[in-house]
């Protein structure tokens, strides 16, 4: 099996369209939709979702018959969720990371713990295709714990799972990409685009990632982004036209493959690529 | 509201990324910049200093999570710590995996021998800088780093005090794309959101989440459609299904020219054009500022 992140720094710039493209020109393959606060993907796939399951973090249950209220708990937790008040202590169940801290802290063994749903993860499949989504409840903050339960949904029967990841560079991103085997970056040729792009790649350097560049709306800015890559010596994968067509096809949820069926042998080759490029490693 | 001291935030924001969010912030920082300080709060991927060229900045370090940092000559193998930590950050030979550690601590605490002890780090920066328009309140994260809404409220709070000082009544925030815990950090204390979205399928998923947001927070919120005529039916379709809750204050069709002030490091107000289609989208962003101005009552 060979694990694959799409990423972009910036939003937008057609991550998810190159995740689904992939995903469908593939037979035996799994898309994982990582971008758990906004999730797209299952817009633009005939996938009926057949089983859901909850995503949880453990937070702390305080027995207050056992609790002395000896503050060790606020004390040690680096998040700041748990609040010493004059008779009771206060657990701030949204800022909680589930770490177990304060359980192991507690001299009187006062604290328990129970699961809390952030979000759910939804999973279908259609022959032999298998698709996986993980969706952020509205007002939650934590993403990352949603990304972690939906790593535990890989297949591990496919030859290939791909993850749609969220964008930026911060720690969703990184749950998403650290343990593929290789990340394909998709950014737009626009100053915005070669910015966040290069905050993308520092990112991947220090993961130590094998990855490479599809240039998406390739003809609305300039070469900036193209030079870029040159001089770091990054390979430029695929390079998709700025075309209004595909933009009003997307936007009433087609596929790209819809719009440009003879792209899938192209596709098809990227992963060839890739595959023979991770298994030299 | 009416209190005329109080500084009022207003934060731009989009659900999904990739909509024009910068661009019109960039705007409408220029058009207000007698009022305002313009605070860049997408920490992950900060765009306006392209815009702006910040110069003369004053930085602070910001130092998130923690890192646990093990002494192997106090290390007796009990692999205590391997078994407790939540998040895989330590492996079988006892090495600590730097991104993957959260910086909780449990591992310290589970130690019989402290041989680990929790390592402050930079985790960012944040600068206060002069420019154009004003000072603008900016900050960039270690890529890979997390805590970033942590971050955030850092630029939010130095944003507010460099108001304060300025004697400008507005600070305008670019917050980040997504629902989670960074643009939640953005919105709060918001007297009011812009929420810049897309006529796409996935773009009007993406509005309905952050709109149930803004409702969640009680924060007044405003749509402005982007690149409106790529599909003219889903335009209707969110201002039906949105619009009396939250007004849609602009349609501004698809133009190069959003593409165009980029490259020339320049706003799209800024740009001289003769071009109907350009001067039409500069009166909408107009539009949008002074609309800002009346529902703050900050002009009457």
């Amino acid at each position: 099996m060979i694990s694959l992140a799409v990423v972009s720094g910036k939003g937008g710039t057609g991550k998810t369209t190159i995740a689904t493209s992939l995903f469908l020109s593939l037979e035996n393959a799994q898309l994982i939709d990582a971008d758990v606060d906004e999730p797209n993907c299952s817009l633009f796939l005939d996938i009926k979702t057949e089983y859901v399951k909850d995503a949880q973090v453990p937070i702390p249950v305080i027995d207050s018959t056992k609790c002395i209220l000896c503050g060790e708990c606020v004390k040690n937790c680096e998040y700041n969720a748990l609040a010493n008040l004059p008779n009771q202590i206060l657990v701030f169940d949204r800022i909680c990371h589930g770490c177990g801290v304060c359980s192991v802290v507690c001299p009187t063994e006062a604290i328990t713990e129970k699961n809390r749903s952030l979000g759910k993860i939804f999973s279908g499949t259609n022959e032999k295709r298998r698709f996986d989504y993980g969706e952020l409840i509205v007002g939650e903050e934590l993403s990352t714990p949603i990304i972690s339960t939906l790593k535990e949904q890989i297949d591990e029967e496919k030859d290939y799972v791909i993850f749609d990841s969220p964008p930026g560079s911060a720690c969703p991103m990184v749950e998403a990409v650290i343990d593929v085997d290789y990340v394909i970056v998709v950014a737009e040729p626009t100053p915005f685009g070669l910015s966040d792009m290069k905050v993308v790649v520092e990112t991947l350097y220090q993961l130590n990632k094998k990855f490479g560049v599809i240039i998406n709306k390739e003809g609305i800015g300039n070469e900036e982004l193209e030079n870029y890559c040159r001089e770091k010596g990054i390979a430029i994968l695929f390079r998709i036209p700025f075309d209004m067509k595909i933009a009003k096809s997307y936007s009433v949820g087609n596929n790209l493959l819809k719009t440009f069926p003879e792209w899938k042998g192209k596709f098809q080759k990227i992963i060839k690529e890739i595959a023979e490029e991770v298994k030299n490693e | 509201m009416n209190d005329k001291t109080e500084i009022r935030q207003v934060t731009v924001i989009s659900g999904k990324g990739g909509t024009g969010k910068t661009s019109l912030i960039a705007s409408l920082a220029f058009l207000l910049q007698g009022y305002t300080i313009l605070a860049d709060a997408d920490v992950d991927a900060a765009d306006l200093y392209l815009i702006f060229s910040p110069e003369k900045s004053e930085k602070t370090e910001y130092y998130g999570t923690k890192k646990a940092v093990m002494d192997f000559d106090k290390c007796t193998k009990c692999m205590k710590c391997y078994e407790s930590c939540r998040y895989g950050a330590i492996d079988q030979d006892l090495n600590i995996e730097i991104v993957r550690c959260e910086g909780c601590g449990l591992c310290k605490h589970v130690c019989p021998v402290d041989a680990i002890t929790m390592v402050e780090r930079v985790s960012g920066n944040y600068f206060v800088s002069e420019t154009r328009i004003g000072r603008m309140v900016h900050a960039k994260l270690v890529p890979g780093e997390e805590s970033s809404g942590l971050l955030v409220a850092e630029v939010r709070k130095k944003a507010l005090e460099v108001a304060k000082e300025d004697n400008k009544l507005l600070v305008l925030i670019d917050g980040s794309p997504g629902i989670g815990c960074p643009v939640i950090s953005s919105l709060s204390g918001s007297h009011m959101a812009i929420v810049v979205c897309e006529p796409t399928v996935s773009g009007k998923h993406d509005l309905e989440r952050v709109l149930e947001l803004l409702k969640q927070f009680n924060i007044p919120g405003f749509i402005v459609v982007n690149k409106s005529d790529i599909n003219m039916d889903i335009t209707n379709e969110i201002e039906e299904k949105f619009g009396k809750e939250f007004p849609i204050i602009a349609k501004i069709p698809h133009n190069h020219i959003f593409t165009q002030a980029m490259i020339e490091k320049k706003t799209v107000v800024e740009i001289d054009s003769k071009d109907k289609s350009v001067t039409d989208i500069q009166e909408m962003i107009e539009n949008i500022a002074k609309l800002i101005l009346e529902k703050l009552k900050i002009i009457h």
